[in-house]
């Protein structure tokens, strides 16, 4: 019997503890918009030695009615551009020794997040298989009592024909993972809206 | 040592969907969530070093100018691993409302003053011994909107990353004894009073300090444990 210590909801108050710069609006005092804290982990996660081609995910966040959730909490982790992972248990030399591949956002009042960072590589999977480039995902908010995980998987990845994760997702519900290219700036723009519950609900993993 | 994270240790974990605590209705997954083997992905996690710390930022009470108001308590404890194992080196976030019950943030309007010596936002690493210690003070209880007189017993939330991020944990610490737990939906949404019990501090007299402060200890365990022949087999 298992003696871990159960999860509780991060609640609407987290942001001045674990997200104290995010699109913060919540901030008592007039004329600030961040909390004087230093973060943890922000929403950039572009190191100034990181190779690879620079990306913004952008998204919102939705509940079973559809309406935006505005006090929610996106954690990614996410390999380097060349699909390597910053831990111990990834064993691959990493010339990008900054980049951590980890950030936080807070949703703002419209329930949108965003991050800046470098579009991961692909990385090993089970049996040798590679894996497509994703990033994990992990949400937080009220009302929900434990964390759930997704994947963002980007699209015209021929590697996601063969991803061995994406193929264990019934073909009706596996285009809630795939983020979509947005805009013809420099800076490639991919949209990932996350549906808590209900129409195209996003795929949620057990793990 | 590899470590494995089986997932019947989730069990003690509340439901995605615990309709006493009413936000879980329309923010639980309602379709069947898709079973995954653990890759890299999962098994790795963020690494935060001791530079993610500055001195300072483990006691609460010593943030602003002057000392905020209410009872200073000393917070400690071990994050440990399922076979009891120190997580040494490991980031634990904690956050929390001032005495009087009421969190630095907009949304938080209810009539209770806020404290300008006092923002409840604290964050350690664990030492080699997997050990934390906070200073702080008490948190109050508040209402909330959940029910007709619905009020959170005292708490201080968490968060702690662990070896991978699959042993990630956000969840609140209880006082001992507190006269809300019967009415409380998140504290009850974990249906098992044992498992309920594990996020309830103790009061530990041995290292309260005389003429100072009371101390709690909470033992943090997260998920992951070594994995046997038997189960290095199955891959």
């Amino acid at each position: 019997m298992s003696e871990i210590t159960p999860s509780q909801t991060v609640g609407p108050f987290f942001a001045y503890g674990l997200a104290p710069h995010s699109r913060c609006e919540w901030r008592p005092e007039q004329g600030k918009d961040i909390y004087d804290w230093k973060e943890t982990a922000g929403a950039n996660l572009v190191t100034p030695d990181a190779s690879g081609t620079k990306i913004r995910i952008e998204g919102s966040v939705f509940d079973g009615d559809g309406m935006p959730i505005n006090d929610a909490m996106l954690e990614i982790w996410q390999a380097d551009a060349q699909g390597r992972y910053a831990h111990p248990r990834d064993s691959r030399t990493r010339p990008n020794t900054k980049f951590m591949g980890f950030g936080r956002s807070a949703t703002d009042k419209s329930g949108t997040y965003s991050f800046d960072t470098i579009k991961p590589g692909g990385v090993p999977g089970p049996n040798g298989k590679p894996q497509a480039p994703h990033i994990v995902f992990c949400i937080y908010s009220r009302g929900m009592l434990r964390q759930v995980y997704t994947r963002l998987y980007f699209p015209d990845e021929a590697a996601n024909d063969s991803d061995p994760i994406l193929g264990l997702i019934p073909a009706d519900r596996r285009g809630t993972l795939i983020a979509h290219r947005e805009g013809r700036s420099e800076l490639p723009v991919y949209r990932f809206d996350i549906r808590v519950q209900g129409e195209n609900e996003t795929v949620f993993f057990d793990i | 040592m590899t470590l494995i994270f089986p997932k019947e240790s989730l069990s003690a974990f509340p439901k995605h969907l615990t309709p006493d605590y009413r936000s879980t209705v329309k923010r639980s997954p309602s379709k069947p969530l898709i079973i995954i083997p653990h890759t890299l992905s999962e098994l790795s996690g963020p690494v935060y070093g001791h530079d993610a710390v500055q001195g300072g930022d483990a006691d609460l009470t010593k943030q602003h100018k002057g000392e905020p108001l209410g009872e200073r308590i000393i917070v400690h404890g071990h994050v440990l691993d399922e076979d009891k194992r120190p997580v040494p080196d490991t980031l634990v976030e904690i956050w929390q409302a001032n005495a009087c019950g009421r969190y630095v943030h907009n949304v938080d309007q209810h009539p209770a003053p806020l404290d300008p010596n006092f923002t409840g936002a604290g964050r350690a690493i664990t030492d080699k011994k997997g050990y934390y210690r906070f200073i702080t003070v008490k948190p109050g209880a508040y209402p909330w909107g959940n029910h007709h007189n619905a009020w959170r017993p005292n708490h201080i939330h968490f968060s702690v990353f662990g070896h991978s991020f699959l042993s990630r944990l956000v969840t609140q610490m209880y006082f001992p004894g507190d006269p809300l737990f019967p009415f409380d939906p998140i504290f009850n949404s974990v249906t098992d009073e044992k498992a309920r019990q594990r996020m309830v501090s103790s009061f530990d007299l041995e290292n309260t300090i005389p003429d100072w402060a009371l101390c709690f200890r909470f033992d943090i365990v997260l998920r992951g444990r070594e994995a046997t022949p038997q189960d290095t087999d199955k891959h």
